[in-house]
């Protein structure tokens, strides 16, 4: 429970169906720790894991009269979500902290101490649905009713035994219709606004939250800067640090020439950021690691899906083969736009999550 | 409806009977102002001289020498900030509670400079620890009379030698002390020693800080002369009448060896936990306040044990709990030397007035099993085949 509309409105939802419900909140990030830091805001009013949001789930609790608990799992997050989103960006990439908290925070840790507790599932405010399919043996991820919340995106990585485990409540619903439930259960939280940024970086600043965070851990890279060339190799200026910069970046480039140049890769190895036309920025492959396969055990031979490269990009058609251990190899029907290495790749047949795996650099 | 057991007594105690009733006249019938002239405010005015009165009783003090205040924390604050000037050394412990440790270090932002004396396995300070730290600036020792989380006792009397020696003031915490076990200032010597009402039965928002005669305080809060000027502010009657019936209440159960009966559940439960494999005690060989045991089951995560606790019906904890309640590791159990991981494993159980033996035996009934299933669940239990730690 977040104290946000949606999670309240789940535990609204299983106590009004007579379930047993423990309500549970992951502290997950100290709102305090980095406020203050180098041009971080001083003020963490309305933040994930602030007192309000604790107060509020709390409220949320009371009022529909379950048990409730805040659950200590900084650590974990510091070393399983933090630290991976700020190294990717140091290592040129674009991370996704959501799915990573989701892999090892909120359907490893909390679902274990879930169980501990005594609970047989976890229910979150997921935009999303899971069903088990008798013919394939297999639970199923599949994309919500309401197509504009879809979540499914940030949950490829769950397994089989997370998904047995796990209920979306909200997965038939509409939002409007989520704040209705809220309302009618009269939660204070009823009218509170969507959170929409990465809940551990105020005000979507990530550029400062990295400089924050280093400063305070002491461990600032020597080197991040480096050359800004163009795709057939031509320096054109210099930059400060690859970690300022993403696939398909147009704005904050420092350089000026007379057609507008964006990011069409990052060398971490070289320290360049690779720029160039817009038309440059498209491909037809890529290749996904670390892949979790969700709707099957394995990818025998090649599979015409939809793949989807960024959590708001429309799933576009492609195949999709196994290529090594973990490692699928994606050919859309169609060059898209900015590939994202540190962003995932998630396969979708029809409503169904097939899985997905983590954009890889080009080689 | 579930049942109900409360084995944190460190945290807060239920009201007696005996102290509610006492308390109860002063509410509507008794509640004039103590300071008033007139009829109410001279009875109220000599219900709160004669807590005064039970309270000192209970330490061995003059009631003059007592001053009410409205809790532990605001005790040890009037303590700390009514004696230490910019410039000042202080010594104090690693393992004070917040209330002394906090204090302690914005004494250290205001320009004291403040020695934090280390904790050996067992908890306990060494006195010559205390010794070697004195300077000719030092102003103040402050060292917690019983640990709140381990309930080890430390050897305040050495401390209190040392401090007259060096001609230092002695403040003692003995919030987790007071209504346990005897507390005689003159034997600890201490200046100040603090004391919280809900502790031992009394209500929350009542407190009082023993201020040895001659003593010279700067008081906190600023306004009317009550409390002989040291802490301006309207008497909280009902609280401190309720204060001086607990303490009365206490020295009474002394008469009757309360306090060994209390040790004799407390080493029952501890006993039978510490049958549970890779279990242990934090605090071992150490001497303890007879109400509380602190004890490690590795291979789970305390917080998680709390809670599946809770939700069968027994009430302990684990650590402090920070605003938002989540459970942070204790600054304690790492002082005392533990591993993060087996400071995470602790619980602390502490008993009160009110346990019964049937409550002891619901404790025992509840967490072997609940500490199986954690157990049976944990990757951390899992991942180590010898479980050897």
């Amino acid at each position: 429970m977040s104290g946000g509309v949606d999670s309240s409105a789940v535990a609204a939802m299983l106590r009004a169906q007579g379930r047993n419900v423990i309500g549970l909140t992951m502290q997950l990030w100290n709102q305090r720790r980095l406020a203050g830091h180098e041009g971080m805001p001083e003020s963490v009013q309305g933040r994930c894991c602030s007192i309000d949001d604790v107060y509020d789930a709390r409220r949320v609790a009371e009022t529909l009269g379950i048990p409730y608990y805040v659950v200590n799992h900084e650590e974990r997050f510091e070393r399983d979500v933090v630290r991976p989103f700020v190294e990717e960006y140091l290592a040129g990439r674009t991370p996704i902290p959501c799915s990573l908290c989701n892999n090892h925070l909120k359907f490893d840790q909390l679902l274990i101490v879930a169980r501990q507790i005594g609970a047989d599932q976890i229910a979150t405010g997921h935009y999303a649905q899971v069903a088990f399919d008798q013919q394939l043996n297999r639970w199923l991820l599949k994309r919500p009713a309401d197509r504009s919340k879809d979540q499914t995106y940030f949950l490829f990585g769950l397994t089989q035994e997370q998904l047995s485990r796990t209920l979306f409540p909200l997965g038939g619903m509409t939002k409007p219709e989520v704040r209705e439930l809220a309302r009618k259960h009269s939660l204070v939280i009823a009218e509170k606004p969507d959170s929409q940024e990465i809940c551990f970086v105020p005000g979507g600043d990530y550029k400062r939250f990295l400089e924050a965070y280093l400063t305070e851990q002491g461990d600032r890279p020597a080197e991040v800067a480096g050359e800004m060339v163009t795709t057939d190799g031509k320096v054109i200026g210099e930059h400060a640090g690859v970690h300022n910069f993403t696939v398909g970046q147009r704005k904050g480039l420092g350089v000026a020439t007379g057609s507008p140049l964006y990011v069409i890769q990052i060398n971490n190895d070289t320290r360049q950021v690779v720029v160039g036309k817009d038309e440059e920025l498209y491909s037809r492959t890529l290749r996904a690691r670390r892949v979790n396969l969700i709707s099957t055990p394995e990818l025998r031979q090649p599979m015409a899906v939809a793949v989807k490269i960024r959590h708001k990009h429309q799933p576009a058609p492609a195949i999709i083969e196994a290529a090594g251990p973990d490692e699928v190899l994606v050919t859309f029907d169609q060059p898209q736009r900015a590939l994202t290495p540190g962003q995932a790749a998630v396969f979708y047949d029809g409503d169904i999550v097939v899985g997905g795996g983590w954009i890889e650099n080009p080689r | 409806m579930t049942r109900r057991v409360y084995l944190d007594s460190n945290a807060t105690t239920p009201v007696l009977p005996e102290v509610l009733d006492a308390m109860r006249p002063y509410f509507s019938e008794h509640f004039g102002n103590a300071s008033s002239i007139h009829h109410h405010g001279q009875e109220t005015r000599s219900a709160v001289e004669r807590a005064r009165e039970s309270v000192a009783a209970l330490f061995q003090c003059r009631a003059s020498e007592i001053v009410f205040t409205s809790g532990g924390t605001e005790a040890d604050n009037l303590a700390i900030f009514g004696l230490a000037q910019p410039g000042d050394h202080v010594i104090t412990s690693t393992i004070e509670h917040h209330a002394v440790l906090n204090a302690c270090k914005h004494l250290e932002a205001m320009g004291c400079t403040v020695s934090f004396v280390p904790v050996d396995r067992r908890g306990l300070i060494d006195p010559e620890d205390v010794r070697r730290s004195v300077r000719p600036n030092t102003k103040l020792i402050s060292v917690m009379f019983a640990n709140n989380e381990t309930g080890v006792v430390q050897p305040l009397a050495e401390i209190g030698k040392i401090a007259a020696e060096a001609e230092v003031y002695f403040h003692t915490d003995a919030v987790q002390a007071a209504g346990k076990i005897p507390i005689d200032v003159h034997a600890i010597g201490c200046d100040l020693l603090a004391i919280s009402g809900h502790k031992f039965h009394a209500t929350q928002g009542v407190g009082a800080l023993y201020v040895r005669k001659g003593t010279e305080l700067e008081p906190m809060l600023y306004g009317g002369r009550h409390e002989r000027s040291r802490r301006a502010g309207t008497e909280n009657v009902p609280g401190i009448v309720g204060l001086g019936k607990a303490s009365e209440l206490a020295r009474t159960g002394f008469d009757r060896h309360d306090d060994q009966k209390m040790a004799a559940a407390r080493d029952r439960l501890e006993r039978e936990l510490l049958k549970l494999e890779a279990t242990g005690l934090n605090g071992e060989d150490a001497p303890r306040v007879p109400n509380t045991t602190n004890i490690y089951f590795d291979g789970i995560e305390g917080e998680a044990l709390v809670i599946a606790l809770d939700l069968k019906g027994l009430a302990v904890s684990t650590g402090a709990a920070c605003s938002s309640g989540a459970i942070e590791p204790s600054h304690v159990l790492l002082a005392m030397g533990l591993r993060p991981h087996r400071a995470k494993a602790s619980i602390r159980f502490s008993l009160g007035k009110q346990n019964t033996s049937e409550d002891v035996d619901f404790a025992l009934g509840a967490i072997p099993e609940t500490v199986a299933r954690l157990r049976d669940l944990s990757p951390l239990w899992n991942r180590v085949p010898t479980r050897i730690t």
